[in-house]
């Protein structure tokens, strides 16, 4: 049996859960409506995130482009999705939604570019 | 001598919409706005986390996609754009005083004004903190550009004091960038940032976050060495003797608040609200002085964004009705505020309007299963419980705008 104590984000009360995984079951306590059960099973079983960052661009007139993952990836890649970020430069001109990094960290995600950028 | 109908000061989140509102709201008019930076967008260019749109997109965007919903907009709509271009002066009969690189020195003359300078953070100097005078003391604004627009870390170590939602931004912002946040502080015994915002910036990146503390000493000559952090009474805000304690860090961030940045309205004799720091208005945003409007920041500092376009909508409506047909008349009614609520916005209202009404207000404390009530003399307007409230989150509240007979007083009572 496991316990996990956390706030659930869903809305301005901040209820704080109880929840314990035991075998297959689930049980989330201290809820005050059915969002917080989901919330709570989701992140204790399966935690995701969306992954902001900017990423360097070559020939353009702003050094940085800022992106984001197209989806949520896991909680757990979140640092092996900035390196990748990190590691990698786009090229001037860069258009708002186009797919920078594909498959970032081996996620099924993509990064894209969540700004314009124009060459210089 | 240039003339516009309808000229917007700042080409932030609230001047992109109120632009725009004014141009579909009257296409013959002639619409420019007026921005300082090189580019349009605002503070939104640098907020490049998610989180804004959900209210007013149904969508989950960062904050340049939020901007680029306004600025695509602009094209072919008519509506022109000086960037690079500073407004220096505001005169009540609504000429404007700017200067650019590529225009010069210009004087225009405005048929309406829109007033959406935004507002800008409180710095180590509104606070006092005491000692030495090194580098490393940033707003959290501040590195937040540096980080995301220039590429530059602004340190290795830090401490964040605020827990807005700026602070637990950046805080997450620097951890990701490779820097380690020791303690995020806040003077308060809750944070005025969202619950998302404190899970996922600080609890998802192990940052500690200490309630009822604050920075009381800076150290270091060149470049900061270390802050020192105490404890204050909850009840006067002094720091406990004694519970003092030394974190060494290169880099203090602060996240102390935001200020209306309204120093072109007081030249124009524009009356301000001293709680909100914004100028007093009318339900379509219009200033004491005729023909001059405001919206977003600059009228009182929002927490969502999606707030900041629907007001600006509201003023960018009414600044092209009033170019067409002047300025409205009518009764006013004074909107007061009562027991537990901090301010409202509209602070008065025209008497028997048509539509819907919405009034933004804030409370002053964090108030559990209350209810709200407007109350028109002896007459109860709206009465509705909340399960909860907090100075953080702006609340809205929605009547029909013809109930309005005589003066409103919004406030708190027990559930």
């Amino acid at each position: 049996m496991k316990s996990t104590e956390m706030t659930c984000i869903l809305c301005p009360m901040g209820c704080r859960l109880m929840v314990t995984q035991d075998g297959d079951k689930i049980r989330v306590e201290g809820n005050s409506c059915a969002r917080g059960q989901k919330y709570g099973v989701q992140e204790l079983t399966n935690p995701e995130r969306v992954v902001t960052s900017s990423i360097r661009v070559m020939g353009g007139q702003m050094p940085l482009c800022p992106v984001k993952t197209k989806g949520q990836v896991p909680k757990s890649s979140i640092d092996e999705v900035l390196h990748a970020i990190r590691a990698s430069k786009a090229i001037a001109p860069v258009k708002l939604g186009q797919v920078l990094l594909a498959n970032v960290a081996g996620t099924g995600v993509d990064i894209v570019a969540t700004a314009n950028r124009n060459a210089v | 001598m240039m003339k516009y109908d309808v000229v917007v000061i700042g080409g932030g989140p609230a001047g992109l919409a109120a632009a725009i509102e004014a141009k579909k709201g009257a296409p013959e008019q002639r619409v420019l706005i007026l921005e300082r930076d090189q580019a349009l967008g605002g503070i939104l260019q640098q907020c490049i986390h998610n989180g804004f749109g959900l209210h007013y997109f149904k969508e989950e965007l960062t904050g340049p996609e939020y901007a680029e919903r306004f600025i695509e907009q602009l094209d072919g709509s008519g509506i022109e754009v000086f960037t690079d271009t500073m407004v220096l002066e505001l005169s009540k009969d609504r000429r404007v005083l700017a200067v650019s690189r590529e225009h010069g020195l210009i004087e225009i003359e405005a048929g309406a004004v829109v007033l959406a300078m935004g507002c800008r953070e409180r710095t180590r100097g509104a606070l006092n903190i005491p000692g030495a005078r090194p580098a490393g003391v940033f707003t959290a604004g501040c590195a937040q550009r540096l980080v995301n627009m220039e590429g530059y870390l602004p340190g290795r170590r830090v401490v964040v004091l605020g827990s807005g939602d700026i602070g637990l931004i950046m805080a997450r912002r620097m951890t990701w960038s490779g820097a380690t946040v020791a303690l995020v502080a806040e003077l308060m015994p809750y944070s005025s940032g969202l619950n998302r915002n404190i899970v996922q910036c600080l609890t998802d990146n192990n940052i500690p976050l200490k309630f009822n503390h604050t920075v009381t000493q800076i150290h270091g000559r060149e470049r900061l060495s270390g802050v020192t952090v105490a404890e204050v009474d909850p009840m006067t805000r002094k720091p406990i003797p004694g519970s003092e304690q030394m974190i060494e860090c290169d880099t203090l961030l602060l996240s102390v608040g935001l200020i209306p940045e309204n120093e072109l309205t007081q030249g124009a004799g524009i009356s301000i609200s001293p709680i909100t720091s914004g100028a007093l208005v009318d339900e379509r945003r219009e200033t004491d002085i005729e023909g001059i409007f405001a919206c977003g920041n600059v009228l009182h500092v929002h927490d969502l964004v999606d707030n900041v376009s629907e007001e600006a909508t509201i003023a960018g409506r009414a600044a092209a009705d009033y170019v067409k047909q002047g300025a409205l008349s009518g009764p006013i009614a004074q909107v007061r505020t009562g027991r537990g609520v901090r301010y409202a916005v509209p602070q008065r209202v025209h008497a028997g309007g048509e539509g819907k009404l919405d009034l933004y207000f804030r409370v002053d404390n964090a108030y559990r299963g209350m209810r709200v009530q407007l109350r028109s003399g002896d007459q109860l307007l709206l009465d509705r419980k909340k399960q909860i409230m907090t100075p953080g989150e702006m609340e809205k509240i929605t009547i029909d705008a013809s109930k309005v007979t005589g003066d409103l007083e919004l406030m708190l009572a027990e559930g």
